[in-house]
């Protein structure tokens, strides 16, 4: 699989390692009241869809950015790539 | 039709006309008192338990595709019970016993060949943990041996041995490991569960679960809607997309697991062999291929193949550990979908909806499993309590903090 870097253009998937969905930058809020159930879903529980699939890669043996791959687990199809940074901007996350 | 050496014989003298399909071919009815999703081995092994031990005579087991056209069809058919953990231990060797017997059990040619399972390590911390391994086996009832780098050179000469890097230090070897031909086990069970009224229904896909406050009343099929008393889901790699359907989310995601098959060449390999410093694992099927693994690709994914970079890994843990090996051509490479669970370790237990059951979570340890996971689930879906050697495999010990966790990677599925 070749991976768009958004900044180093497309590179080989054996350069990056896997860590799992993206939804795993959404950290929850330790202080919730039920921040014991929010941690339990938020380590262990996975959508695992077949079809399109937002997950991050480390470019290990790159520039070391973690990056929000979109990628097809059904073909292997590589849709887009962003830097995880500005997803987590994006969703309102200041650092 | 019972099968035997007389039937064969009778068979071969009068030209083979004998012989009926192994199974039938029945329309859904529109209720079963236990419906089991998921027509490979896990699935048919529990209809064959519900009907044969547990006695239910109104069972179906639903297949989107053909029986035995998933993992059952597309492992390294290994068996063995060398687990260190006693969540996990008791319940192996429940399904190695059951291997013993399977044969006998369901009339059918399963070829159960216990050749022996020798893990090779390489440095004396790895041996410490084979030690500790050993002794857990043999505190859970189950034999297992060490054997020093002269051991190791009687059974298999041809190892790496003088390896400057990775030097064969010794083995844990259990004797009653083996092999076992894969194809036959789904087609004995399911032979032995259509023998007992369980129809098996295939190209009949699951759409949906009809659940009505609570409780689930039936499936949704390309067939129409089946009612049911209870459903049980053992779909392996498919665990995540059919759960959701119901609504779940599991703590599982899927992965694709590549497998090899060498051209056919003559006697050499004893037993299986697993390379303990690179992620590698062989035997010799009884046609002369050799038959191997290494890790899984490390990505989500329901394509049933993989990418080259692992074949790349895996041939050079073949060639590390046997350098005899690299000549010979592969002749066949395939990939399976493993339901990779967050602590390595499988799940059978009930779900919050009232009538639903799941059995998964195996990740690539599930064909040594079968027989016991069919057992365990099959006695669960009867009675209601988990099966005694399967107690630990509970939804809810993540929560609690009670992981089985064989490798100790933490919530990490492409670790384990």
């Amino acid at each position: 699989m070749i991976i768009p870097h958004p900044l180093l253009g497309p590179r080989d998937s054996q350069e990056f390692t896997y860590l799992g969905d993206a939804h795993l930058i959404e950290r929850p809020d330790w202080q919730a009241a039920d921040a014991q159930d929010q941690f339990h879903d938020y380590l262990y529980l996975r959508d695992n869809p077949a079809g399109v699939h937002r997950e991050l890669w480390f470019h290990e043996q790159g520039d070391r950015s973690w990056l929000v791959v979109t990628r097809n687990t059904v073909t292997h199809e590589i849709l887009s790539a962003e830097l995880a940074r500005d997803v987590a901007r994006a969703k309102g996350r200041s650092k | 039709m019972r099968y035997s050496g007389f039937k064969v014989l009778k068979e071969a003298l009068t030209g083979h006309k004998g012989w009926t399909p192994a199974w039938r071919d029945p329309a859904p009815k529109p209720h079963y008192d236990i419906v089991v999703i998921g027509g490979g081995g896990h699935g048919l092994a529990t209809a064959y338990y519900l009907a044969k031990v547990f006695s239910k005579s109104s069972v179906a087991v639903l297949e989107k595709g053909w029986i035995g056209g998933g993992n059952v069809g597309r492992n390294t058919t290994i068996i063995r019970s060398n687990y260190l953990l006693d969540g996990n231990e008791p319940f192996y060797e429940f399904s190695m016993k059951l291997w013993e017997g399977l044969e006998q059990d369901f009339n059918f040619n399963a070829m159960v060949s216990q050749r022996g399972v020798l893990n090779l390590c390489h440095t004396d911390a790895q041996r410490d943990a084979f030690r500790r391994r050993a002794n857990a086996m043999r505190l859970n009832g189950v034999d297992s041996e060490l054997l020093d780098t002269e051991g190791v050179r009687k059974m298999a000469p041809f190892l790496n041995f003088e390896s400057a890097r990775f030097p064969i230090k010794g083995g844990l070897l259990q004797p009653r490991g083996g092999t076992v031909r894969h194809d036959a086990v789904a087609w004995g069970y399911a032979r032995g569960a259509d023998l007992r009224g369980v129809d098996i229904i295939q190209n009949c896909e699951v759409t949906g679960f009809r659940i009505e406050n609570g409780t689930c009343k039936g499936v949704e099929t390309t067939r129409g809607f089946i009612g049911a008393g209870k459903v049980g889901v053992a779909v392996a790699g498919s665990s995540g997309r059919v759960m959701a359907k119901a609504g779940m989310r599991l703590p599982i995601e899927s992965h694709v697991l590549q497998a090899f098959v060498s051209e056919g060449l003559k006697p050499i390999l004893p037993g299986v062999i697993t390379y303990g410093a690179g992620h590698f694992y062989v035997s010799q099927s009884d046609k002369g291929g050799l038959v191997f693994g290494g890790d899984i690709d490390g990505y989500n994914s329901y394509a049933q193949r993989g990418n080259l970079p692992v074949v790349e890994d895996v041939c050079e843990g073949g060639m590390s550990l046997m350098p005899m090996i690299g000549r010979a051509r592969l002749l066949r490479m395939w990939g399976g979908i493993m339901d990779m669970s967050m602590d390595g370790s499988p799940i059978i237990d009930k779900t919050d909806i009232d009538g639903l059951y799941f059995n998964g979570g195996w990740c690539y340890g599930g064909f040594k499993a079968t027989p016991a996971s069919g057992w365990a689930f099959a006695h669960l879906l009867a009675t209601g309590t988990p099966h005694e050697t399967a107690t630990a495999y509970r939804f809810d010990r993540f929560r609690k903090g009670l992981m089985i966790d064989e490798k100790g990677m933490g919530a990490q599925p492409n670790l384990h």
